[in-house]
């Protein structure tokens, strides 16, 4: 093995980077183990097949089984040294059982034992019974036809896991030096990495293999003015992405050219860079924004936190019926108002989809953690609430009889609860581009990536930021701001979405790591829109002293 | 259970490191079981056990340093980990921030382990949701609570001759009550060591009481208040500000202890000279871990690095970081320790903030027109070089007119900075035990809030 090797074995560095707690049993490993094929499909079929009969032995009335492999890179630097890269491998079986009318679930790490996946069977069973006795309804699951054997994967062009680390340091030290001659005094650039190697079988009959992928290339740069004590940075505008390696390699359709470059499809790390050390410095110098009210042109980069956030979080069954209430919160977005048919969420130009088969997005998959084929749905449609985000146990309370595919665990360590499937703000059905939008602006600011963020625990109330704030005056870019923050109540807000520019304009952003449940799990989903106009919304200038 | 005595880890980290080839080499082996159970609407909805043990060796060679991760324990697959660090490490960019290991260090004793909690199994469990659900139905209210119980120990050792062994139990409890007609919500948090401390069906009774009173919130003028931060929300300011000691940070001008024109806060008073706070791992009500560097709180979580990671073994003791309200010590990473010149101190993995002997009750008395405000909600930071927060309110908020709770109001967000609300203190009370750390209520005035919000 030479130097050069060592980009295909990991180095845990001594610096401390803040790091989301992944889920146990996460085993640090070599970048050569990343790309060993795992398990053949016909042993997870056996040990699932010995986990679904202990179960029903025992008396489980439903019973699936997941088994997982979880590949994550990470590789991270600062500056011109490499801080860290980790590479993690965790195998598992988890496996959850209905039995007395209550779910129960366990779970076994690093087995090919099927002894030892039948004992788990057979925990999870004694957990639904021995909870049992604070059971109030028993579990009302929704028919599930099964698929037999069959299996889904992320197209993949470039396997981020195949591209030598020294490749990646490599990029992300340029992205660096990129930035730092262009005006940064500090830069931190990061690659994350993930596979999902998820095998799933249940008593429905369903054994179904999928191989899922994705990436984020990020960076911060910040820039200090000592003397003056200000301090401004600039993230990258890249989304993380239902993608692999091939994500980096970005053609001239993929950047979108204007007041700064955003892209779409592709991405180019350095030329962000570039650009965000250049930004980072005017922002020392911009001008800080007078509180008011302001129409606000909202790029994609941006939107996608407040659809999140907004109407993401809130249209979430489990939330809206209290299953989330000790932590995330309930919802407003109550049974009622779906039920009165004439619920206005947004404005007539406001349309919400979701989607779990949307190309390159952080929540495609072929079928969801239990075993439910995935669609796209209708969330809001011409401003109207007409329907949520749900799964087998909970979609009898809508009258219907059939999940939208929404569960998803972390881990084969952990338990498979709702999470939040992809959700979309439609493009606008006129054509209309970012500047003619703009053009009709008298006063506004036009704002770019996302950045500070809070909502209350039922979705109304919001604050956020953003990378990029641009002052509109009489439908001209007057300059850059600085101090930004936006506040609205959910439903003002999308009532004063007034114009969304056409599908020309749609790019996906997205969050990678969404915390919901306890104990917390984490989700990727991403959020699609246009460039949207909202008028009159309530911008705070947040500049302190202290 | 993966738990093991001081005697069983240390023949566990000696072998390993009588494999070593390397320069040097640290080795952190940590185990534990974590245990759960979640309810909402009255009713169980999920709960779990985790086990495991995991080892990480990190060997240096040069300024270079490489890691690996086993869960077996066999001598072959201790001494394949070895080697595979040791390759790691030959391979690795040089760091030129790398710091040569530590030697021997003496360790506090802390009180963190309690084999009440060891002990407990899932009718345990189970029997705590019973209790805090019962007394919600009793009263035609909601409860949606959760308990997580840990147990587990931490070993690290080097080839310097560090060896340091720490046995912990943990217990969360939180649950939030919510009336049936959904106009009013309350919600309590506890945590512990030992299990025994814990009286889930009086505890919830806090949330309940909270969910009763504040049904028929009004709303009133957002604006400056005083307000009485119960210790669950000033916990959640007070945390930022206390990540946020770092010298290095603050040197480089990116902090809110970065001096205008370079340098550090260091020595300056900050706030008022009636705060101090200081972190003390040996606290009998809130022990911490005795060495830095693992960073967790209990073993509820197996961080990224697969069991741990990587701990410098330094010691946590007794530090003060304000003494009447001046900033008396910031902490340092070894390597910018090293280039200052100065004793590098770590973060705390806890901290203090004594208070007065106020109860909630004597601060609310005193109160002509505040906000009583049991907790926040969704708190971020929106610039951190003046520590500016923002979030909301949630599960109780309250006003207080001539020392008297008069009604319930509307939930409010907050734009503020624990700096300034650390500035404008009023009072403050007895402080209690708050996620590991002790907190008092405080009584602030001109609290900015700035927007309603309908949510309950």
């Amino acid at each position: 093995m030479n130097r050069r090797d060592f980009n295909q074995l990991m180095a845990v560095g001594a610096a401390g980077i803040l790091l989301p707690t992944l889920p146990a049993y996460s085993r640090t490993v070599t970048a050569e183990e990343l790309m060993e094929p795992g398990l053949d499909v016909s042993i997870k079929k056996r040990l699932a097949d010995a986990a679904l009969n202990a179960a029903t032995v025992k008396g489980a009335t439903y019973a699936d089984v997941r088994i997982g492999r979880y590949l994550n890179q990470y590789v991270m630097t600062r500056e011109d040294k490499v801080q860290n890269i980790i590479n993690t491998e965790s195998f598992g079986v988890g496996v959850r059982v209905i039995a007395n009318g209550c779910w129960g679930f366990a779970a076994i790490g690093d087995t090919q034992s099927e002894e030892a996946v039948a004992r788990t069977a057979e925990k999870a069973v004694a957990f639904a019974k021995a909870h049992a006795k604070l059971l109030k309804k028993p579990v009302q699951l929704a028919p599930q036809k099964g698929f037999g054997e069959v299996s889904w994967k992320t197209p993949v062009q470039k396997n981020s896991f195949e591209i030598p680390v020294k490749e990646k340091t490599d990029l992300l030290l340029s992205v660096n030096g990129a930035a730092l001659t262009n005006g940064a005094d500090f830069v931190n650039s990061v690659l994350f990495m993930i596979n999902e190697q998820k095998y799933f079988a249940s008593t429905d009959g369903s054994y179904i293999d999928q191989d899922v992928h994705r990436i984020w290339p990020n960076f911060t740069v910040t820039a200090v003015d000592k003397a003056s004590g200000l301090m401004a940075t600039r993230d990258s505008l890249s989304a993380p992405m239902g993608r692999s390696y091939d994500y980096l390699q970005s053609a001239p359709a993929d950047r979108l050219t204007g007041v700064t470059t955003r892209y779409n499809k592709g991405y180019d790390m350095l030329e962000d860079a570039t650009a965000a050390a250049k930004q980072a410095r005017l922002k020392l110098k911009a001008k800080t924004v007078e509180a008011g009210k302001y129409d606000l042109v909202l790029d994609p980069s941006h939107t996608y936190l407040t659809i999140h956030e907004s109407v993401g979080h809130a249209t979430e069954l489990d939330r809206v019926l209290g299953y989330e209430a000790n932590l995330a919160g309930t919802s407003f977005a109550t049974i009622d108002k779906w039920q009165s048919k004439n619920f206005n969420y947004g404005s007539k130009e406001v349309n919400f989809f979701a989607d779990k088969t949307q190309p390159g997005s952080l929540g495609e998959v072929g079928w969801d953690d239990e075993g439910v084929k995935t669609k796209q749905w209708d969330i809001i449609k011409d401003g109207i609430l007409v329907n949520y985000q749900a799964i087998r146990d909970q979609v009898h309370m809508l009258g219907e009889t059939e999940s939208q595919g929404c569960c998803y665990a972390d881990s084969w360590s952990t338990v498979q609860f709702q999470r939040m499937a992809n959700i979309s703000l439609a493009p606008g059905k006129e054509r209309l581009t970012v500047d003619e939008m703009i053009k009709d602006v008298k006063k506004g600011i036009y704002i770019i990536g996302d950045g500070s963020y809070s909502i209350d625990q039922q979705r109304y109330n919001f604050q956020f930021g953003g990378q990029l704030f641009y002052e509109i005056k009489d439908g001209q870019i007057a300059g850059m701001l600085r101090d930004v923050a936006y506040q609205s109540n959910t439903q003002e807000f999308w009532n004063s979405c007034v114009k969304v520019c056409d599908e020309r304009d749609f790019r996906l952003g997205g969050t990678f790591f969404d915390g919901k449940g306890q104990p917390a799990q984490i989700n990727s989903v991403s959020h699609g829109s246009s460039t949207a106009r909202f008028n009159g919304v309530n911008v705070l200038n947040t500049s302190r002293k202290i | 259970m993966a738990i093991i005595s001081q005697e069983e880890a240390k023949k566990i980290l000696d072998k390993v490191l009588s494999f070593s080839k390397a320069d040097e080499m640290s080795v952190s082996l940590n185990g534990g079981r974590t245990s759960n159970i979640r309810y909402a609407l009255n009713s169980v909805s999920s709960g779990g056990e985790a086990d495991n043990m995991s080892l990480l060796i990190s060997a240096g060679i040069g300024k270079r340093l490489g890691s690996a991760t086993v869960n077996e324990f066999s001598d072959q697959a201790i001494e394949r980990t070895v080697r595979r660090a040791e390759e790691i490490a030959r391979l690795a960019p040089e760091n030129p921030e790398y710091m040569p290991m530590i030697g021997p260090q003496k360790y506090l004793e802390t009180p963190m382990y309690s084999e009440n909690t060891a002990k407990m199994d899932s009718e345990y469990r189970a029997q705590v949701a019973f209790d805090s659900v019962e007394a919600c139905v009793e009263k035609n209210l909601s409860a949606a609570g959760f308990l997580q119980d840990s147990t587990g120990f931490s070993a690290i050792a080097n080839s310097k001759g560090l060896f340091g062994y720490n046995k912990a139990t943990s217990v969360d409890f939180s649950v939030t009550v919510r009336t049936a007609d959904a106009r009013g919500s309350g919600y309590v948090t506890r945590d512990f060591n030992d299990i025994a401390k814990l009286n889930a069906a009086q505890t919830t009774q806090i949330a309940m009481q909270k969910a009763l009173a504040s049904t028929s919130a009004r709303a009133i003028e957002p604006g400056k208040y005083t307000v009485i931060l119960e210790p669950t929300a000033m916990s959640t300011l007070l945390q930022s500000m206390m990540s946020g000691m770092d010298t290095r940070l603050a040197d480089e001008g990116r902090s809110f202890l970065s001096k205008k024109g370079g340098g550090t806060r260091l020595g300056e008073k900050l706030i008022d000279e009636r705060i101090t706070i200081y972190s003390d791992p040996t606290n009998p009500e809130a022990p911490n871990e005795p060495f830095s560097g693992d960073g967790r709180r209990g073993f509820a979580a197996i961080n990224f690095l697969g069991g741990g990671g990587v701990g410098d073994g330094r010691p946590q003791e007794k530090i003060t970081w304000f003494e009447k309200g001046v900033v008396k010590n910031m902490s340092y990473s070894r390597f910018w320790a090293d280039k200052k010149g100065v004793k590098a101190t770590p973060p705390a993995s806890g901290f203090i903030m004594q208070g007065g002997n106020q109860s909630l009750a004597d601060m609310i008395k005193s109160t002509e027109r505040g906000i009583l405000v049991t907790r926040l909600w969704y708190v971020r930071m929106v610039d951190p070089k003046t520590l500016l927060q923002t979030g909301l309110t949630r599960d109780g908020t309250f006003y207080i007119e001539n020392g008297q709770i008069k009604f319930p109001v509307k939930n409010f967000r907050f734009n503020e900075s624990a700096v300034i609300v650390l500035n404008n203190i009023e009072a403050l009370g007895t402080p209690v035990r708050m996620n590991g750390n002790m907190i008092p209520p405080v009584k602030a005035r001109d609290f900015t809030f700035t927007s309603l919000s309908d949510a309950i």
